[in-house]
């Protein structure tokens, strides 16, 4: 029986965004002048070559020590941090360098798009296609395929999802499918017909390469090669892409055509946002997904009097998301309402309110009023 | 149905590498300033989707869309790869007394 939310990408809620004129829509922008848009936006190689030798100079650091200390516990905290960066610091690798953003040379782009991907196990072909898709459609119900908490949210999924678990186990499931050339409604509802063969070759890429790992654990009779490489890192170093991620959007207003009440801002460390790429300036980043990540901080500057107030940390941010999220589990039209600074300007709100009480039961009086 | 040449902008309208809307007669324009100097015309809008190229980045001969990064060369049209798959209409420039025309049908 479908929920009352229906998120399938092909499925009545998918029917009613397009009918309503939410879907592939204009979203609201804050005016900046073009001369320092374009500057914002320029490209450099420079930033993210010198955070990507930073990066690799980590793998070798925490690997070697995981490697030289293993059989004891000193080898722990090496490992974590192994799968710190293997399985949550590619998130922001894939997605940056998935915009095109990250370095201004294309080909460093890709480079590190196909490499991350592997890590992170997002299959590339698809999930550019998806985040493209997210991006358009940005948290509106059946058009996106990218939503980490829907209305009720699915805590245990979420929770496994620390340690990638449902994440692992569909994309397994799926790169099989797609080896052997085949792809489900949803995907081909988002992929275009163009694209498909190189889904499949990397399917049967990744899936010879993750098979040639095992076979080689088994020839040395040693873990080593899984702790180092394939789904094992992805796994145990998946947390912080957990943690990051459910604050890009969990509770937050779903319909609605405007970043600001839809994504969060987080003011947040040094260390975590070289991990997360900058990627906690999520409204301005959504509202400008053309500026790479290190002139994300500028951009937050330059348009913040047209934001609401940023979370002072991400335990702030959780502060917020835990109560909504078990409150969502009993009442999934209860959503976090997103307050404009009083100059700001409203976008559109007569079509936020109508597609919001598009559902029978749902009103936006049952928002917080924060 | 006849080519028309309308004036789009003035020449120092747009800067060098950079790109300038031009609405006419219900239709959407992107007009180019390359780094070298000359001037290319394009339909207004992403191929991909409804989204205007005027916010995108010039580099070099690629104007990328705003929204998705989609690439085209704006001196072709061609489409340069995901997620932009269906190459842009282009349209004749000439500079005549310091305003940029473009040439394109009218019914």
């Amino acid at each position: 029986m479908p929920t009352r939310r229906d998120y399938s990408l092909i499925g009545r809620d998918a029917q009613a965004a397009v009918a309503s004129g939410l879907a592939v829509a204009e979203w609201y922008k804050t005016d900046l002048p073009r001369r320092r848009m374009k500057e914002l936006m320029r490209r450099s190689d420079g930033p993210a070559i010198r955070d990507t030798l930073i990066w690799l100079a980590g793998f070798l650091v925490f690997g070697a020590g995981g490697y030289l200390f293993r059989g004891s516990w000193w080898a722990a905290p090496f490992f974590v941090g192994y799968g710190v960066l293997y399985g949550s610091s590619t998130d922001s690798r894939w997605h940056e360098c998935g915009h095109g953003t990250a370095f201004k040379t294309r080909w460093l782009n890709d480079l590190v798009y196909q490499v991350a991907c592997f890590m992170i196990m997002r299959e590339p072909t698809i999930w550019r296609w998806s985040h493209a898709r997210h991006h358009t459609d940005t948290i509106i119900v059946g058009r996106d395929p990218e939503i980490a908490a829907m209305r009720p949210p699915a805590m245990l999924r979420i929770l496994s999802n620390i340690f990638a678990i449902s994440s692992t186990w569909s994309t397994v499931k799926h790169v099989i499918a797609h080896s052997f050339g085949r792809l489900d409604e949803e995907e081909r509802s988002f992929v275009p017909e163009m694209e498909r063969a190189k889904v499949f070759l990397v399917a049967r890429i990744w899936l010879a390469t993750h098979l040639a790992v095992i076979g080689l654990a088994a020839w040395l009779h040693s873990w080593l090669p899984l702790i180092y490489v394939g789904m094992l890192p992805t796994m145990y170093g998946g947390w912080l892409t957990v943690y990051f991620g459910v604050t890009q959007h969990a509770c937050l207003a779903e319909n609605v055509l405007d970043h600001r009440l839809n994504a969060r801002t987080i003011y947040m460390n040094p260390i975590f946002r070289f991990v997360y790429w900058n990627m906690n300036y999520h409204v301005e980043h959504h509202m400008f997904p053309m500026v790479p990540y290190h002139r994300l901080p500028d951009l937050h500057e330059a348009i913040k009097a047209d934001l609401p107030e940023p979370y002072a940390s991400t335990l702030a941010a959780y502060r917020e998301i835990i109560p909504a999220l078990l409150r969502q589990r009993k009442d999934p039209e209860y959503f976090v309402k997103r307050e404009l600074p009083p100059s700001a300007r409203p976008f559109r709100p007569e079509l936020h309110g109508a597609a919001i009480a598009a559902a029978p039961g749902d009103a936006a009086s049952r928002a917080r009023a924060s | 149905m006849s080519s028309v040449w309308i004036e789009a902008c003035a020449v120092d309208d747009i800067e060098e590498e950079d790109v300038l809307r031009f609405d006419h007669g219900g239709r959407s324009f992107a007009i180019y300033r390359s780094p070298d100097n000359e001037f290319f015309a394009t339909d207004g809008f992403c191929t991909h989707q409804r989204t205007h190229l005027a916010d995108g980045l010039v580099i070099g001969d690629t104007i990328e869309c705003p929204k998705h990064n989609g690439r085209f060369n704006y001196r072709t049209g061609q489409a340069k790869g995901a997620p932009v798959c269906v190459d842009l209409e282009t349209y004749p420039v000439r500079v005549v007394g310091g305003k940029v025309m473009i040439a394109f049908d009218q019914a």
